[in-house]
């Protein structure tokens, strides 16, 4: 890509304190994010997925700037933001905004929605005069197709679905270029979720955003996105253009989350691959490859060294990596050689 | 639109081959929802008995003189320990003085002492909290000094600052306030910790919200509620303080009329007398009663938890 | 043979300070022995408290079940508290979402366990506690036999899960009512549940009564669906012919808004369907049908004349006056 990207994250840690014994020392960390690297270009969707634990909202807070991060860069469009004090940090604020998962703890109870949408537009000194103001929350509210009226409202008099429209046009209000969208859908009722994600599509078409869409619904991130970065405890372990992904999972972890996925279709025949055991502390991740405990293919090198990300190579697309020993093998002996998407999700 | 409705089917005269269900009957008969006083009592019972007694001792208090009292510091000593009667309905005390008045009286006191300590408390325990909970450096040491205070008992410690000064009414608020902060300051502090991960405060962060701004338009709105229980319990608590520490004489100067001192007078002769103990008694409890009462319908209220139930 | 279960204009109602909401509002099903019945539908559409009242865990008041619920002749609406209870984690059992919440954090596993065996068979605290072990091998536990002396919080999400299964399963129920079983579970982990829930069906035989939102659940493991909608029933068949051929409009719109895992190798990407609108509110009567406020293809038919179930297929029923046999819906 020639362009350079809005937001490129390298080797990003954040390890969070444990606290504890009289004294309310350290007596651990839990290694929440440990070393993540992506990018993601101008009007841009990357898809962050992976399961409850794996630090995928921690990326997105860490994006934010919600707290300091332990080590590594977050740089937003050529300019490194994660070393900034808060008052230079503040303009750059605006270009990175947030939609949260729970449309109910998202917007303050005790604030009218027209407040809760002129609230970016006047920290960033966006409006001219008043007058600006309410015509900018008014249009807003047409972006978001919620009626202008609305704005004398107070949150708890909308529903699930229109709260989420509230939270997504204060997202909007700060005329951001990326926005963090964290399970931005998950809560959401079907038929409603589907009004959400075609809103969330038609506005960064129109609007040219980039986004960082941080799920756990593989469907809805197949649906939405263009790339996929798959975590699993604190790194990234997959990434690739969501075609090459979904048709052909290079890492032994996406294959098995894809074939985990229930499908709305009954008496399909489909490649099962059910995963043994639970997801490992972050508090002491295994040791090498951090998947090995619960991976149908681990073998002794596994145990011991760390693979890194590096390039597959796919039938489909450029671009694909992944962070496994079995691609070092013979393809004979590697059973992530074949493009077996298509079985993992339908017959 | 109307013609419409006239000339579409209804369930009586469907076309033909159209499959009609059959209309589900009433299970419960809708309550008519009632407005005013009716209406809320119906809704809140606990808010509406509390309140009303409260305002009614309120009223006592502000028209006490109006309210067929006499001097409840007149000193009679020819007409001491009258048992109740027409003419002096709760009776006199050992000096002469009439009871109901002093009563009525003393009713000013505890409500003053009450309210002047939910008010103290919760303001100085709100800015504490806050400090506390935005401030991690300030939070471990304010926090140590509120473990500190808060191991000895609220009576013990206002029996303390009071035995330092002398007494009044003044005092005995004062008093009674720094005993009751280290409980607001603890209850502020763990609120203003849950707010500040809030996705709607982390989105306003997100926004650019300056800090001093995001508490006061994001965490001090959503503070007030639990602190406005809050505070209805120390209201009670305050009173009950007062009337010991008054009862002890460690309190209110003898000389002005508190349930505390009257009680303390008429303890000598509770064998004998004891109605003099009995009517003060009586007003606290149901002061205190009604405060509670009112704090418990708040709490239910204002909980968000109850609010969102069917 | 009777139905097990035979569930006859069930109403559940709930009085609220501002009117009466009619969360379920004449609904009828039956469930057979051993079989997998799925009831699916949004939240707020009443699937359950169509769960609850057949447990009649609803608190009444503020809430009042009507109908008839027949379990085995009987009907469970008539019969005493005492009688209920020899039932509920007998009889029928039921599994909620949240394994933490439903676990007892002060007991041990073996103990919740052993309770219902107890309580219901009357076995002596080591026979509770042998059978606890067998159960716990039941539902794939490694290290039955140290894991029932553990408190729940020493064990996972999914394990807590197991472990509701486990306390379900104790008295071979012949109904086991799962409210959304696997919803607050990470997909790796719904396999796993799924697949022992497919496992146990097999060995242990009880029929299942699964409420979920999750199309894709209803798929993998129900023999036949229940499409609820603003506390009616509005579909019913087998799960295939639901699944290729859904007959009421409502039913389509949920499939059809539902993005398709393999979307981007059949290069089907484009718009999801949506259903617009809002779900009615149930404290007001709706005249005529629940669904014609957000339906494509409302009349005004729709609008005043609530339509029946009707038969459209042999098996497969809709409450819509235009899903017609052909499965298509006529102007």
């Amino acid at each position: 890509m020639s362009t350079p990207p809005i937001l490129e994250v390298t080797d990003l840690k954040k390890h969070f304190p444990l606290r504890g014994g009289l004294l309310g020392g350290t007596t651990g960390y839990v290694y929440a994010v440990d070393g993540v690297s992506f990018s993601i270009a101008k009007g841009e969707t990357l898809a962050l997925v992976g399961e409850s634990g794996c630090g995928k909202s921690t990326v997105g807070k860490a994006v934010l700037r919600l707290f300091d991060i332990t080590d590594g860069q977050v740089v937003l469009d050529g300019k490194r933001i994660d070393d900034l004090s808060s008052s230079a940090l503040r303009p750059m604020r605006r270009r990175v905004q947030v939609v949260f998962q729970d449309p109910f703890s998202s917007l303050n109870p005790r604030m009218r929605v027209r407040d809760i949408l002129a609230e970016p537009i006047r920290n960033f000194g966006l409006a001219k005069d008043a007058k600006d103001l309410e015509e900018r929350v008014a249009k807003l509210m047409d972006t978001v197709r919620l009626p202008r009226d609305a704005v004398n409202r107070w949150p708890h008099e909308f529903s699930g679905g229109q709260r989420q429209r509230i939270g997504i046009a204060r997202a909007l209000a700060a005329d951001p270029d990326l926005i963090v969208c964290d399970e931005a859908v998950s809560a959401l009722d079907v038929s409603v979720k589907a009004q959400i994600v075609n809103l969330l599509q038609d506005l960064q078409r129109e609007l040219g955003l980039a986004l960082l869409f941080i799920s756990h619904d593989l469907a809805i991130v197949e649906h939405m996105t263009h790339r996929v970065a798959v975590m699993y405890l604190g790194k990234i372990v997959e990434v690739a253009p969501k075609r090459s992904l979904f048709a052909a999972p290079k890492h032994p972890y996406t294959e098995a989350l894809l074939s985990a996925v229930p499908v709305p279709m009954p008496g399909m025949a489909r490649e099962r691959i059910i995963l043994k055991g639970d997801v490992p502390s972050p508090i002491r991740p295994p040791s090498g490859c951090r998947f090995h405990t619960r991976c149908p293919y681990a073998f002794d090198r596994c145990r011991s060294e760390e693979p890194k990300l590096t390039h597959v190579a796919t039938a489909l697309d450029e671009g694909h990596v992944a962070a496994c020993h079995l691609h070092d093998r013979p393809a004979a002996e590697n059973p992530l050689a074949v493009a077996k998407g298509a079985a993992l999700v339908a017959a | 639109m109307s013609s419409a409705t006239v000339l579409s089917p209804t369930a009586a005269t469907a076309p033909q081959g159209v499959a009609v269900a059959a209309p589900t009957p009433d299970v419960l008969l809708p309550v008519k929802a009632r407005k005013g006083f009716i209406g809320f009592l119906r809704r809140h019972p606990t808010m509406a008995i509390g309140g009303s007694l409260l305002l009614l001792m309120v009223l006592v208090a502000i028209f006490a003189p109006l309210l067929w009292t006499t001097d409840p510091t007149a000193l009679a000593p020819a007409r001491r320990t009258r048992e109740p009667s027409a003419m002096y309905w709760f009776g006199t005390d050992m000096l002469g003085r009439d009871v109901y008045s002093r009563v009525l009286y003393g009713a000013r006191v505890s409500l003053i002492v009450g309210f002047s300590v939910a008010i103290l408390a919760s303001v100085v325990g709100l800015t504490i909290g806050m400090i506390a909970g935005y401030i991690r450096l300030a939070d471990s040491i304010i926090m140590r000094v509120m473990d500190g205070l808060m191991s000895i008992p609220p009576i013990l410690l206002a029996i303390a600052l009071m035995a330092l000064t002398r007494g009044s009414v003044q005092n005995v608020i004062i008093a009674i306030t720094i005993a009751e902060i280290p409980r607001v300051s603890r209850l502020v502090r763990g609120v203003v910790l849950s707010l500040r991960e809030q996705p709607y405060v982390e989105a306003a962060v997100a926004a650019g919200t300056r800090t001093p701004m995001i508490i006061w338009r994001h965490i001090l709105p959503n503070t007030l509620a639990p602190i406005t229980v809050q505070a209805t319990y120390i209201c009670a608590a305050a009173m009950i303080t007062e009337a010991i520490l008054s009862f002890i004489g460690a309190g209110t100067p003898p000389i002005i009329p508190s349930w505390g001192n009257i009680m303390a007078e008429g303890r000598a002769l509770w064998q004998v007398k004891p109605y003099i103990v009995f009517f003060p008694a009586v007003f606290l409890s149901i002061t205190v009663l009604a405060v509670n009462l009112l704090g418990d319908g708040l709490r239910d209220a204002l909980d968000p938890r109850m609010a969102k139930r069917i | 043979m009777p139905p097990l279960l035979e569930v006859e204009n069930l109403q559940t109602h709930f009085r609220t300070p501002d009117g009466v909401n009619r969360a379920v509002d004449g609904v009828s099903f039956h469930v057979n022995a051993g079989e997998t019945l799925a009831v699916v539908g949004e939240s707020g559409c009443g699937k359950s408290v169509t769960a609850m009242s057949i447990l009649r865990l609803i608190p009444e008041p503020p809430g009042k079940i009507a109908g008839s619920i027949r379990f085995q002749g009987r009907d469970l609406l008539t019969l005493s508290d005492r009688e209920m209870r020899d039932i509920r984690g007998n009889e029928i059992s039921m599994i909620f979402q949240e394994p933490m919440t439903s676990l007892n954090p002060v007991l041990t596993v073996g103990r919740q366990i052993g309770e219902t065996l107890r309580l219901h068979q009357g076995l002596s605290a080591k026979q509770a506690e042998a059978k606890a072990v067998e159960m716990l091998t039941l539902v794939g536990i490694p290290e039955p036999a140290r894991r029932v002396r553990e408190y729940p919080h020493q064990l996972s999400g999914g394990m807590r899960q197991r472990v509701m299964i486990a306390i379900a399963l104790a008295c071979n129920p012949k109904l086991l009512i799962a409210d959304e079983p696997t919803t607050a579970l990470d997909v790796t982990i719904q396999a796993q549940i799924l697949e022992l829930m497919r496992d146990l069906k097999r060995t242990v035989g009880a029929a299942i009564v699964l409420i979920t939102h999750d199309l894709g659940v209803v798929a993998e493991v129900a023999e036949r669906v229940i499409v609820m909608y603003a506390g009616k029933k509005v579909e019913e068949a087998a799960v295939s012919p639901l699944f290729r051929n859904p007959k009421h409009p409502y039913t389509q719109g949920l499939l059809g808004s539902m993005p398709k895992l393999g979307s981007s190798l059949h290069g089907d990407e484009g718009r999801l369907a949506e259903i617009p609108g809002l779900v009615p509110s149930l404290k007001q009567k709706i005249p005529g049908c629940v669904f014609a406020s957000r339906c494509p293809h409302t009349t005004d038919l729709c609008r005043q004349v609530a339509p029946a179930l009707e038969e459209k297929e042999p098996g497969h029923v809709a409450a819509c006056h235009y899903a017609v046999k052909e499965g298509a819906i006529a102007a």
